[in-house]
């Protein structure tokens, strides 16, 4: 029998839980390095660690019998593959969040129908795009885009989306953002999940008992907590420069490049105070959020600049590639670089072998990556024939050799591949961080000089620093 | 997903030349849309259910960043309403017609996701002769095909929009219980409670009873009481559409449980139906040009599902009487005469091919056979008689002789 857990959010109250009915787990602990975890009460259970949005997956295609994940990543999957093999086995009662459409208070909009009659075109961000898409349908929204985003949702609205699908644990949160809920989705808890077939022909009874999962109920409607927006004053970013900042490992690199440059910036820390920092530039404004989503968003005309990385904007061009998007300075801190991975195990050294495995050793080469479009062109330039490209949400490592053949990521040193018994077979390229911008934007004359300057300043600093 | 071999291509293009003959003598003239749609086209209009905008085919293009997405056409109507918009004088009658594929995901893989369709549409006019004159070119196209008996059953989504208003539900649920109607579920209708006798008295009537003549609708109008002003107009267009077809010797069943297909639909609606199956159908869509973004125009039209006529139909055997023309020797002289051999015979009316391997000759009438030097080889397969010629244009006789 194959568990697949979470990492993340639902981490500790699941070890809890684990630990309750005596599974006597090994390694699965926050800052355990093994995806592994062992239990020496079930020699036989195989554990694997996965970031919670890849378990439904995992469990829908039968890689895992069973999964423990939140009911939001079943129900997206579901929205979007209805008719799959997912099976929702038992509410496990904890790690409960709401799932809310919320628009800015600053629009002024208080139901999603006012937001159909305001914009030609709603602009609706989300990590969850299926649902997104489902509540678009079922809403009947004349005409809408859906932008996918890897995290930082509660900071898009009002500028650069007029709604957002956001999970909440609570929405006191909302606040800080000026965010005004307009309808619940689903009410989400940590969900036990299971193969129909591994159901089917399987004994897990000794599991499913054990894991006590309780019956699932039908959601009751709740009201929605009466929220209302700030005065509608002028629009926060008005005619500003605006410039998008990352976070996560390209944070601290940004923030001393800032630093060399002379730029006070305020709220910009480590930890985050807020996605809305200010900075000491004239008529720019800030946002925080993550690099994946920078080359959309600068697209979209959403940011006229953005600090993120190489690897990302590829990533995006491989996809679009008319996309306005282009790279204006690199800025040489960030470096990773990009590269294709197997297990020691798989007897390839070369991606020439390894595509004379298919049929053979291989069905078809599962190829898992977070670059899903990198991924996808270089199994095509190299001819691997038969693959499917398996999207992760980070943790890729974690895939090979059972859940991947291939792997497509980025390495700064090599060592955490190595550690994982994963070995590099081709070189795609090298990636650091870049500021980018948009062509339209660039030549926009109300903000061609303004942007200038600043490209100016960061040509400067980056002279100095060599 | 499936592969379309010689002998269903046959049925097809029978029945795609039957349709279009049939339509260009009525003066519809052919258009076809592209395959490859904007999403909001079909998002705008507010016309097609949650439900079956939730089965297209949709995705991100190469230049789809900014997240709005474009689909496979997934119905006939809404395209040719954009196309009609953006190409045609306003306010005329224009007649168009199509052969086109739709595609919907359909998961048990049973049903078809690329399914073919005919379809007619007439703009410009709200007449019931216009509805009439659709449903006779479609009958036409069915007849000519040899299909039948094809019923005709009439429903109308006026009258059972004007209904679900009598039965005092909102409008979100008037809207829920006419998918759910559109999709088959007339039932839906009848669990309604109301406290209004005279409706619920006309609606087990209308429920179940199949009426057969503008006499039907005179008894469902004695008995709908005070609810009858609203239906009036619904009621007067189905008679009036009755009164037609009666008067020109079309059968019909006026059966409201047979509406299905698009909430767009204003007014009549009309199935063809070969015992269970449903071949065709379609309607008035008095809104949706307007939902397009277009001014009040008023149109109607329908379709005939070619894949289940495919099955229907039949062909003729192939009208040709097949020649094998072979080399016997295989220099660039003895094909080159092969080659001429074979165009003169072709030029005259019959279906030529060039042995370029073949194992046998089964299914050909004739064998020539072309020698390097000396005369033509021809034989009958039918009589095994030989004859040996000189010229191409003696063969073409021989041919026209045995006929």
């Amino acid at each position: 029998v194959k568990l697949a857990l979470p990492k993340g959010r639902l981490w500790s109250d699941t070890a809890a839980l684990l630990k309750r009915v005596g599974l006597e787990l090994m390694e699965y602990e926050e800052r355990s390095r093994s995806y592994r975890p062992k239990s020496t009460k079930f020699p036989d259970l195989f554990l694997k660690v996965f970031q919670e949005k890849d378990i439904p997956i995992q469990v829908a295609i039968g890689n895992y019998d069973l999964g423990i994940c939140g009911l939001d990543w079943v129900e997206e999957l579901l929205a979007k593959y209805p008719s799959g093999d997912l099976v929702k086995a038992g509410d496990l009662g904890y790690g409960k969040s709401d799932l809310y459409v919320v628009a800015s208070g600053y629009a002024g909009v208080s139901s999603v129908e006012e937001s159909n009659d305001r914009f030609d075109r709603v602009r609706i961000v989300s990590e969850y795009q299926n649902l997104a898409e489902s509540f678009a349908l079922r809403q009947r929204l004349r005409r809408f885009s859906i932008l996918p985003i890897w995290g930082a949702a509660e900071v898009y609205p009002p500028e650069s989306a007029d709604l957002a699908i956001i999970a909440e644990t609570s929405v006191s949160s909302f606040a800080d953002y000026n965010l005004v809920p307009l309808a619940r989705i689903l009410t989400s808890k940590a969900f036990l999940i299971a193969n129909r077939k591994s159901l089917a022909k399987a004994d897990m009874s000794e599991f499913l008992s054990c894991l006590e999962p309780s019956e699932i109920e039908a959601e009751q409607e709740q009201p929605l907590p009466i929220m209302t927006g700030k005065e509608f004053e002028e629009a926060p970013q008005g005619e500003k420069i605006r410039l998008a900042l990352p976070d996560g490992h390209q944070q601290r690199p940004t923030m001393e490049f800032l630093k060399r440059a002379g730029i006070g910036i305020q709220g910009y820390s480590d930890p985050l105070e807020t996605r809305r920092p200010t900075i000491e530039l004239d008529g720019v404004s800030i946002k925080v959020i993550r690099p994946q989503d920078m080359p959309l968003q600068v697209a979209n005309e959403n940011f006229d600049l953005a600090i993120t990385g190489e690897d990302w904007l590829k990533d995006h061009l491989y996809r679009f590639p008319s996309s306005p998007v282009q790279e204006i300075l690199a800025l040489g801190f960030g470096k990773v670089t990009i590269v294709a991975v197997v297990s020691d195990d798989l007897p390839a050294n070369d991606v020439g072998v390894l595509r004379d495995l298919v049929g053979g050793l291989l069905p078809t080469i599962r190829v898992a990556s977070e670059y899903v479009n990198i991924a996808d062109k270089y199994a095509r330039d190299n001819h691997l024939e038969r693959y499917k490209i398996i999207p992760t949400w980070g943790a890729s490592e974690a895939f090979l050799p059972e859940d991947a053949d291939l792997l497509i990521e980025n390495t700064e040193t090599g060592e955490t591949l190595a550690r994982h018994n994963l070995r590099i077979i081709d070189t795609l390229f090298e990636s650091s961080a870049c500021l980018i911008g948009n062509r339209n934007t660039l030549s926009d004359p109300l903000k061609k000089d303004r942007i200038e300057h600043i490209i100016k300043i960061a040509a400067e600093t980056i002279k100095k620093s060599y | 997903m499936r592969d379309m071999l010689p002998d269903d291509m046959a049925r097809f293009r029978r029945i795609e030349e039957v349709f279009r003959g049939c339509s260009l003598k009525r003066g519809y003239e052919e258009v076809r849309t592209p395959t490859l749609e904007y999403l909001h086209l079909f998002t705008a209009t507010g016309t097609l259910t949650p439900s079956m905008l939730g089965r297209v085919y949709s995705f991100l293009d190469w230049d789809g960043w900014s997240g709005e997405r474009v689909v496979l056409r997934p119905e006939g109507t809404i395209p040719a309403a954009r196309l009609y918009l953006e190409n045609f004088a306003r306010g005329d009658i224009t007649k168009l017609f199509y052969v086109e594929n739709t595609f919907t995901f359909e998961e048990t893989g049973r049903e078809r996701r690329e399914r073919w369709q005919c379809g007619a549409e007439l703009i410009g006019s709200s007449l019931p002769p216009a509805d009439v004159e659709l449903m006779l070119l479609a009958l036409e196209v069915l007849g000519k095909l040899g299909i039948g008996p094809v019923e005709l059953k009439l429903s109308h989504a006026g009258l059972i929009k004007a209904l679900l208003g009598e039965l005092g539900l909102g409008a979100a649920e008037q809207t829920e219980i006419f998918d759910q109607i559109l999709e088959g579920h007339l039932r839906a209708l009848g669990e309604i409670k109301t406290e209004d006798v005279d409706l619920k008295r006309a609606l087990a009537l209308i429920l179940d009873v199949t009426g057969s003549s503008p006499g039907f609708l005179e008894n469902v109008r004695a008995l709908l009481g005070k609810a009858r002003p609203r239906l009036e107009p619904s009621l007067d267009n189905l008679t009036s559409i009755a009164q037609l077809l009666s008067a020109m010797g079309c059968p019909y069943q006026i059966d409201i449980a047979s509406g299905r297909g698009f909430e767009y639909y204003t007014g009549i609606m009309f199935q063809f139906q070969l015992s269970t199956e449903r071949v065709g159908g379609g309607g008035r869509y008095d809104d949706l040009i307007p939902l397009v973004g277009g001014p009040p125009i008023p149109a109607s039209g329908f379709a005939l599902y070619v894949d289940q006529l495919m099955s229907l139909v039949k062909i003729e055997e192939r009208p040709y009487q097949r020649v094998l023309v072979r080399s016997q020797g295989n220099d660039v002289k003895g094909l080159k005469a092969c080659f001429e051999a074979a165009r003169f015979i072709r030029e005259a009316g019959y279906l030529t091919e060039l042995d370029l391997g073949r194992k046998g000759v089964s299914g050909y009438r004739w064998v020539l056979s072309v020698p390097t030097d000396g005369p033509f080889l021809l034989t009958d397969q039918a009589t095994a008689k030989k004859s040996e010629l000189t010229s191409a244009a003696e063969i073409v006789k021989i041919m026209e002789e045995s006929k």
